[in-house]
This record gives structure tokens, C-alpha cells and sequence, in this order.
């Protein structure tokens, strides 16, 4: 067990855990912060994704030893109010329909357009292509990061 | 309008309840499914009254509807509460919707299952909305002291318009919920519906997009436990032994013990899948550190002797044969083949052997399909509290009431004290009926003496069962020197499911008809995948039909035609389970919509139709092969489930339906060897992601004033064979096997 100080959301907080412990864990366990999911615990599915720095990771496969003095947001932490372009365009087009993998869809959508704000549908697809939707919302999705895209 | 009598088998409208007036005041716990909007415009009321089980009215008008039945993407928590509300005639902006619990009082059917959700609930959701507005009026004419007949309503109002009064639904609700139950109420005329028909946004939709707790695996309580368990690595397989010596050391584990998940003496019944039930459960702090404990330990296996399940299906006895063995998949293909030798005849028509010997044309085709893993995206998981007589759960299953009676007898408590919460599941499809888990979520808890959550590893659910079954089909038509079908014969059987369904198309519109089925025993669990045994008999019937149109030389859709109007004009046979009208309607419409008299060149097109689940489905796929590639530019989707509630949710699951069937059809499979199954993780296990989603899919619903039927499932099966006939199209290969990528290597 050790100490880590983390940035969460903007937020200081400290956590005493196995230096090995998965941000995912940490997350959920720990800080009750439990938007971002457990899919698969080896970075197939991209439901655990949260932004490290600004960009988008799969906090199931990301020690926390290696998060200290790095910024990381979730998806609770993605806009105060639930309005991120990405959050509004999903609601625009009522994306989910199960929605567990939603919020890792939506950090995948967020990290994207923050890096490319007018992707192609071809970069749409090879930055989405590492988050499965079992219920196969992936039209809506990539509707929904068009709209998005178009009021940044 | 038509008049319901309110005397139906659900109790919830007609017990009034003892605190019916009495102001309960609810208790919103974290799971409710709130829409801000309303509280935000309205504020909590003081006081809310309890119309019927389904219906409470704040004092300020805020209404909150229960949603009866879990919620695991087919969008019911907000199609059911529409329905109240659309009878009820409430304001939906001052709506919130609140997922019951288990309340086998109040609600009946309390299951995800055979897209029955609607269809059943229609009448008495409706009637349940239509007798609380009807006490609403009541109590208005009471109050007002007029005639009942001069008061009307509109939206979250009453109103006696000769008086010139007006009163919001809060007003009255505290008299109404006072006064006798209507006999009969009047039900509106589909024309004057203005909720049902229009699109409402998923109740759920802002908590997800934010990601707020809403799914099992969210939920916490104060000095919860969390747990995993170990099962056996093969089926076949049972627990010899185990070292926990290191495991015991590591930090934050609090306990590791074997324990039983099922009573030894207990009758399963039908939903009590589970082939893995001696196992070993590790408890710690923290899910991380339960984990490393669980990799910690070493277990020994032994081979599991052969034995008989007696089992209850529904009041039918039923055996199921457990045989001992690691089985290999080559050798259960051997079994089938052999099996097949040998079937059992369902259903025949006519002379279909006379005819087949003396044909100008016979076609033979075999067809297979896979083991498939469900693969929901919140991994299996539960929580259990146990306190003494007393158990509360909560988590994502599909059908509570029919595990409730398995984890009575295990924990020895009645049934009376156990509370089912039931969370949003992250995903069903079959998988979360079988609620083994929920059961040994409990057993871990009462051992514990606390609050337990129940966790799987991605693994732990791969490999532990339940899947689809694996099936082969063979088919044969007859044509004589016309190109008409005289004969079909259908010779279908599974390891260990039969998937036959002999009264389905195109039964009844041929003379000579043969369906025989067969089973293959195993010791692998199988039970419900989306659409059971439908996903694969669509395929492999529409693929079939559309290799005997060609042979006729017909035009595929006006093939199926043809036969549909023979079944119309002159049904050959008894117990023939479709609408030919129906049926041909959708076709026709997906002929229309996707314009298949004019493809584009360089486009290779598949048609696919299927009834299931009383709703009828066509598709047409359009497709193309770009540098090997599958790549699939549009669907088009014509669909019959009589009226469609939310529309545009409606469409979404229609969406998701195609996409999960192609990538079913082109990559789902699951092998075993010695009884491990082949893969247990998504880098193994493929399924479609968004670059191999169908570019655009549209979606047009037959407008006929039907009742509503299903339409979780039914869109899913016959793409299937929509992408094998248009890949026949692109690469002059019939595709016999699933999963298909293995033909098309792509």
C-alpha cells in the first residue's frame, strides 16, 4: 500500500492503495466515482476510458502509480453540468440504449474532437474503433460526434 | 374509445392499499429514475398519493410512474411509463419515471424476456393510467359537486369547462385516491393519443451521459463487502481442491471458503441454468485486492461423473442429461451429424418423400452455427445483503420472480422476506435470466454476515456459461419443371437445443412439408440469446430460400411472395404461426424503401424477412467488398409490431439489432477443447466494432392500428441472412457457416 495524491476532476484527493491498483479501481472503489465502467480489465473495450492529461485512456490497464501529478477527468468531471458538446449531441440523438459503454464512448468522442474538432468519418471510426457498443448504438454514435463536431 | 373492465389479473389497481390517501411519502432512493426537468420546474411535493401501483401524485402535480419490468436497453422504462401516462392524460414534462422493485403484489411479468414487455403490458398499463384519471374526474365532480360527465381533462389537468374550473392532477389526488375503484373504464381511441406515437427521450439519458450510478455495478452500501468467485476452467470439470495459502496473506482479504450455490435436494426450474455450482468465493475490501487473491489461488480439478437434472419446466417434468466428459468440438460436430440420422418428426404435410423421389429439381443444403457467448457489457454481477431471516439484493437480472424460488431454498429464508431491487442492466440478451450469480452473491453474504457485491471478471463470464446453443440445419427443396416448390423438408437439431420451429414459414404454404429436430446432450449450459433458437433458424431458413428462389429463377422477394399468397389463398396444414398478409406487408415495404427494383451497380444486395416474436421483420443489405473488406453501406428495415410506441427508440433498437446480428453472423463463435471453451476475453472474442457497422440503416414501421407486439428481438434475426445472401451476391459464395468471416476472411 502507498500514499498517491491524484487530480481528479480538478479536485485533490488523496488514496492509500497497491501502487499497482488500475485508475479504474481506484475510481470506482475508491473515490465512489463509479461513471467510469469495468468491461473487460485489459483494454479491449474502452468502457473504462477517462482523459489523463487530455488524453483518452483505458483506466482498467493504467496503474495508479503512474497518474500522480497528472490530470486526469472522468466522465462525472467531463462538464459541470452535464453540457459538453459531446454530452448534448448525445442526448440530441438519444445515442444509448443499454448505456453502460456510453460514458467510455463519450470520453473516446471527447478526446477526439478536443484534438481534431472536424474529423472525418474515417478518423471518427479509427478513434471509436477501441470502445464496443454491444448494443450496437454505432450509428447514433457517430451522428452524434458529427453533431458535436459541428458546434465547435 | 373502447370500455376495459379494470377486473384483470394484476392486483395493483384494484387493492387499494391501506396507505391509499394517507400521504406515503416516497422514499427516492438512488436508483430512481428521475427526470430533473420536472423537479426542477415543479419542486418535491409535500405529500404523494397513491392512485394504484403504478401511479403516485405529488400534491404540487408531479407524478411519478413506476415502471414495472427491468430495463436493459429495450427503452421500457420510458415506453411503459408513456403508456400510463398517455391514458392517464399526465403532462410528461412533470413525469418521473421510478423502476419498481420486485412486486409480485402489484406487477405481473416483471421480466425482460421474448420481447413481451409491451404486448402484454398494453391493456393493463393503459387501464391502470385510465383508472386513476377516471378517480382524478371523480373526485373533481365531488369536489366541484357536478355531474362526472361534464368534467374532461388535458394534459396533468382537470377541468369542468360549463363551471369555468380548472384544477391540476395534485389537487384532487388526495380525495381520489380515497374513492372506490372503477369496474370498467373507457380507453382512448389511438387517434387522440398525444404521447404514445410521439419520440420521448430515454428517462435514463442524462444520469448515462454523465455517468451517474444506475447499473449493479455501481452499487454500493455502507460496509459492503466485494466478492468473486472461482468456477471450474472446464466443463466437466469439478473443484477437487485448493491452495488459498498465499492467497490468504494478501491485504484486504477477508475471507476465502468453497461453498455450495444450490441445494442439493433442489428441483431446478426453468431459468436455474447453471453447470458450475461448487466454486470458491474470495471476499475482500476492495475489487482490485479480491483480484490479485483470486490469481493467488491454485485449484485442483476432477472429472465430474455423468448425471440426470430433474427439472420443473413451467409444471412440465423435464430431464435434462448432464453427460460426463471434456468435450471437443470436433467430435460434438460427429454427434450432430449422427443425431441428425436420427430425428424426431414434428411436423409433416402432404407426401414430401413421394414428391422429393420424383422431382425435377431437388436442392440440399446444411447450414451451421456456433456456440455464442452473450457477452453483455457489464460483466455478471450482484448485491447481496443478508441479515438474518431477512435478504435485500440488488443488480441487473431479467426475470427476479423466477430466481427468487432457487435462492429461497438455498438460503432457507421464504420468499416473503427477500427484496429484489432491480438496477439497469448493462445488457441482457438472454444471459441475465439465468441468475446463478444473484444467488451466489447471497450464499457469500450470509456466510460473511454483511453487505456483499458480487463481481465477475470479464472472464469469469466468458467462460462460465450460459450460451447459445450450437445448431446445424439441412435443408431440401423439391421444384418440378414449373420452378414452384412442391416439397420442403427441414431437418434442424442442436448440441444440446433443439431450434426448430415446425409451424413457421414457409410451412403452410407448400403441400409436402417435413420438419424434423433432434438433441445432442452436453454438459455445456445453453439457455436464451436474444431471439432464441429464431437467430438461427432465420438465417438458415431465408439463406436456403434465397439459393431456391435463384434455382426457380425467381426474383427473391417475389418468390416469398408467391408462397405467402399460396398460404393466404389456400393454408396447406394446421397451427401455421403467421400472418401472410402481415408478412407479405413487410416485403413489400422494404421492396419500396430501399428501392430494390433499381441497385446500384458495383452494389451487392441481400434480402432477409422473418416473423418472431409477433412482429415481422424484412431487411435489405447493401453491401460492397473494398480491398477485401466487408463493407456494408446501408441497411433498410421494414417492420410490423403493430403501433409503435416511442418511435424513435423504436428505430434505435432496430439499429442496434442489425448491428449485433452482423456481427454476430460474420464473427461470433465459440469452440471448446477438453471442455475450455476458446476464448475468454474481447481479444479473443470479436464483435463488431464501428468501422464494421453498416454505414446507414433506416427503418420503416408498417402503420396498421394493430395492438403493439414485440420488437426487442425480431429485427435481429434476419439480417443474419440479409449479409449472407448480399455476400453471396459480392463473392458468388454461399455462406453456409457462421461465423462468416471465416469464408469471407475479413
Amino acid at each position: 500500500m502507498a500514499q498517491f495524491s491524484l487530480n481528479i476532476n480538478g479536485k485533490s484527493v488523496q488514496v492509500d492503495v497497491d501502487p499497482n491498483t488500475p485508475l479504474l479501481w481506484v475510481l470506482r472503489d475508491h473515490l465512489d466515482l463509479v461513471g467510469t465502467k469495468f468491461g473487460c480489465g485489459i483494454a479491449q473495450c474502452g468502457a473504462c476510458t477517462v482523459h489523463v492529461n487530455g488524453e483518452a485512456v483505458r483506466s482498467c490497464s493504467y496503474p495508479i502509480s503512474i497518474v500522480e501529478d497528472k490530470k486526469v477527468v472522468t466522465i462525472e468531471g467531463l462538464s459541470e453540468k452535464g453540457d459538453h458538446p459531446v454530452q448534448k449531441a448525445w442526448v440530441e440523438h438519444d445515442v444509448p440504449q443499454c448505456g453502460y459503454c456510453q460514458s467510455g464512448q463519450i470520453m473516446s468522442a471527447a478526446s477526439l474532437l478536443a484534438r481534431n474538432p472536424k474529423p472525418t468519418d474515417e478518423e471518427i471510426t479509427s478513434a471509436m474503433n477501441g470502445n464496443i457498443c454491444r448494443c450496437g448504438t454505432y450509428t447514433r454514435i457517430k451522428a452524434a460526434i458529427k453533431t458535436a463536431s459541428q458546434t465547435l | 374509445m373502447s370500455n376495459q373492465s379494470t377486473k384483470l389479473d394484476r392486483r395493483s389497481f384494484l387493492k387499494v392499499s391501506a396507505l391509499a390517501g394517507g400521504g406515503m411519502m416516497l422514499s427516492f432512493n438512488w436508483l430512481a429514475g428521475c427526470k430533473p426537468n420536472a423537479e426542477e420546474a415543479l419542486g418535491m411535493p409535500e405529500d404523494w398519493f397513491r392512485m394504484n401501483g403504478y401511479i403516485r401524485i405529488g400534491d404540487n402535480g408531479l407524478i411519478t410512474l413506476m415502471s414495472p419490468n427491468p430495463e436493459g436497453g429495450q427503452n421500457v422504462k420510458t415506453s411503459m411509463p408513456m403508456i400510463l401516462a398517455e391514458e392517464l392524460d399526465a403532462d410528461w414534462t412533470k413525469v418521473i419515471v421510478e423502476q419498481a422493485p420486485l412486486d409480485t403484489d402489484n406487477f405481473t411479468r416483471q421480466f425482460i424476456g421474448g420481447s413481451q414487455a409491451i404486448r402484454t403490458g398494453w391493456t393493463p398499463l393503459r387501464t391502470a393510467g385510465a383508472t386513476a384519471r377516471q378517480m382524478l374526474m371523480r373526485a373533481a365532480a365531488q369536489t366541484w359537486n357536478v355531474p362526472v360527465s361534464e368534467i374532461t381533462t388535458e394534459p396533468g389537468f382537470i377541468l369542468h369547462q360549463p363551471g369555468n374550473k380548472k384544477a391540476h392532477f395534485g389537487e384532487m389526488a388526495n380525495l381520489a385516491a380515497t374513492l372506490p375503484v372503477p369496474e370498467a373504464v373507457d380507453l382512448k381511441a389511438s387517434q387522440d393519443f398525444k404521447i404514445i406515437g410521439t419520440s420521448k427521450k430515454n428517462v435514463d439519458l442524462n444520469k448515462i451521459v454523465t455517468g451517474k450510478p444506475l447499473f449493479g455495478m455501481d452499487y454500493k452500501k455502507e460496509g459492503m463487502l466485494y466478492a468473486m468467485i472461482i468456477h471450474p476452467p472446464a466443463f466437466g470439470n469439478k473443484l477437487k481442491s485448493f491452495d488459498d495459502s498465499q492467497a490468504w496473506s494478501m491485504p484486504g482479504i477477508r475471507d476465502i471458503f468453497q461453498f455450495k450455490s444450490l441445494r442439493d435436494d433442489y428441483k431446478r426450474t426453468f431459468f436455474d441454468t447453471v453447470q458450475f455450482t461448487d466454486l470458491i468465493a474470495i471476499v475482500g475490501d476492495s475489487t482490485w485486492q479480491v483480484l490479485q487473491a483470486k490469481k493467488a489461488i491454485k485449484a485442483d480439478w476432477e472429472i465430474q461423473e455423468g448425471y440426470e437434472e430433474q427439472r420443473d419446466m413451467f409444471g412440465r417434468e423435464a430431464v435434462r442429461v448432464v453427460p460426463k466428459g471434456l468435450e471437443n468440438t470436433d467430435a460434438q460436430e460427429i454427434a450432430m451429424k449422427q443425431a441428425a440420422q436420427k430425428p424426431q418428426t414434428q411436423r409433416k404435410d402432404g407426401n414430401p418423400e413421394a414428391v422429393f423421389s420424383t422431382a425435377a429439381k431437388v436442392i440440399e443444403r446444411t447450414y451451421t452455427g456456433p456456440f455464442l457467448a452473450h457477452n453483455c457489457m457489464e460483466p455478471m454481477n450482484f448485491f447481496a445483503h443478508v441479515e438474518g431471516d431477512k435478504v435485500s439484493c440488488a443488480g441487473p437480472l431479467q426475470k427476479p420472480e423466477l430466481t427468487e424460488h432457487a435462492l429461497s431454498s438455498r438460503l432457507g429464508i421464504p420468499v416473503e422476506n427477500i427484496e429484489i431491487e432491480m438496477t439497469r442492466l448493462g445488457g441482457g440478451y438472454g444471459r441475465r435470466s439465468y441468475a446463478h450469480w444473484l444467488i451466489e452473491a447471497a450464499v457469500i453474504s450470509q456466510k460473511m454476515n454483511a453487505p456483499v457485491k458480487l463481481v465477475y471478471t470479464r472472464e469469469d463470464d466468458m467462460t462460465g456459461g450460459v450460451y447459445r446453443s450450437r445448431y446445424q440445419a439441412t435443408y431440401r427443396a423439391a421444384l418440378n419443371e414449373n420452378n414452384q416448390l412442391i416439397a420442403f423438408h427441414v431437418n434442424a437439431g442442436g448440441l444440446p437445443e433443439n431450434p426448430l420451429y415446425a409451424n413457421r414459414f414457409p410451412a403452410g404454404a407448400v403441400d409436402n412439408y417435413l420438419a424434423e429436430g433432434w438433441e445432442v446432450p452436453s454438459n455445456i449450459t445453453t439457455g436464451s440469446f436474444r431471439a432464441p433458437r429464431s437467430n438461427f433458424m432465420a438465417c438458415v431458413e431465408q439463406s436456403f430460400l434465397d439459393e431456391v428462389a435463384e434455382a426457380a429463377g425467381k426474383d427473391p422477394i417475389d418468390f416469398r411472395l408467391e408462397l405467402l399468397a399460396k398460404a393466404k389463398a389456400n393454408p396447406v396444414g394446421e397451427g401455421n404461426d403467421y400472418d401472410p398478409d402481415r408478412y407479405a406487408k413487410v416485403l413489400e415495404l422494404v421492396r419500396e424503401k430501399a428501392n430494390w427494383a433499381n441497385s446500384t451497380p458495383g452494389v451487392s444486395r441481400g434480402v432477409s424477412a422473418y416473423f418472431c416474436h409477433n412482429s415481422y421483420a424484412a431487411q435489405v443489405l447493401d453491401m460492397k467488398i473494398v480491398d477485401g473488406q466487408v463493407q456494408i453501406d446501408k441497411v433498410t428495415n421494414a417492420i410490423d409490431c403493430g403501433l409503435v410506441v416511442n418511435p424513435d427508440a423504436a428505430k434505435n433498437l432496430c439499429e442496434g439489432a442489425v448491428i449485433d446480428g452482423i456481427g454476430t453472423a460474420m464473427y461470433g463463435e465459440l469452440t471448446f477443447e477438453n471442455g475450455v471453451i476458446s476464448k475468454s476475453n474481447f481479444d479473443q472474442y470479436r464483435h463488431i466494432r464501428m468501422k464494421e457497422a453498416p454505414k446507414s440503416i433506416e427503418t420503416y414501421f408498417v402503420e396498421n392500428g394493430e395492438d403493439p407486439s414485440g420488437l426487442g428481438e425480431p429485427a435481429y434475426p434476419p439480417v443474419f441472412a440479409a449479409l449472407a445472401n448480399a455476400l453471396y451476391k459480392a463473392t458468388g459464395n454461399r455462406f453456409y457457416d457462421q461465423p462468416f468471416s471465416r469464408q469471407s476472411n475479413s
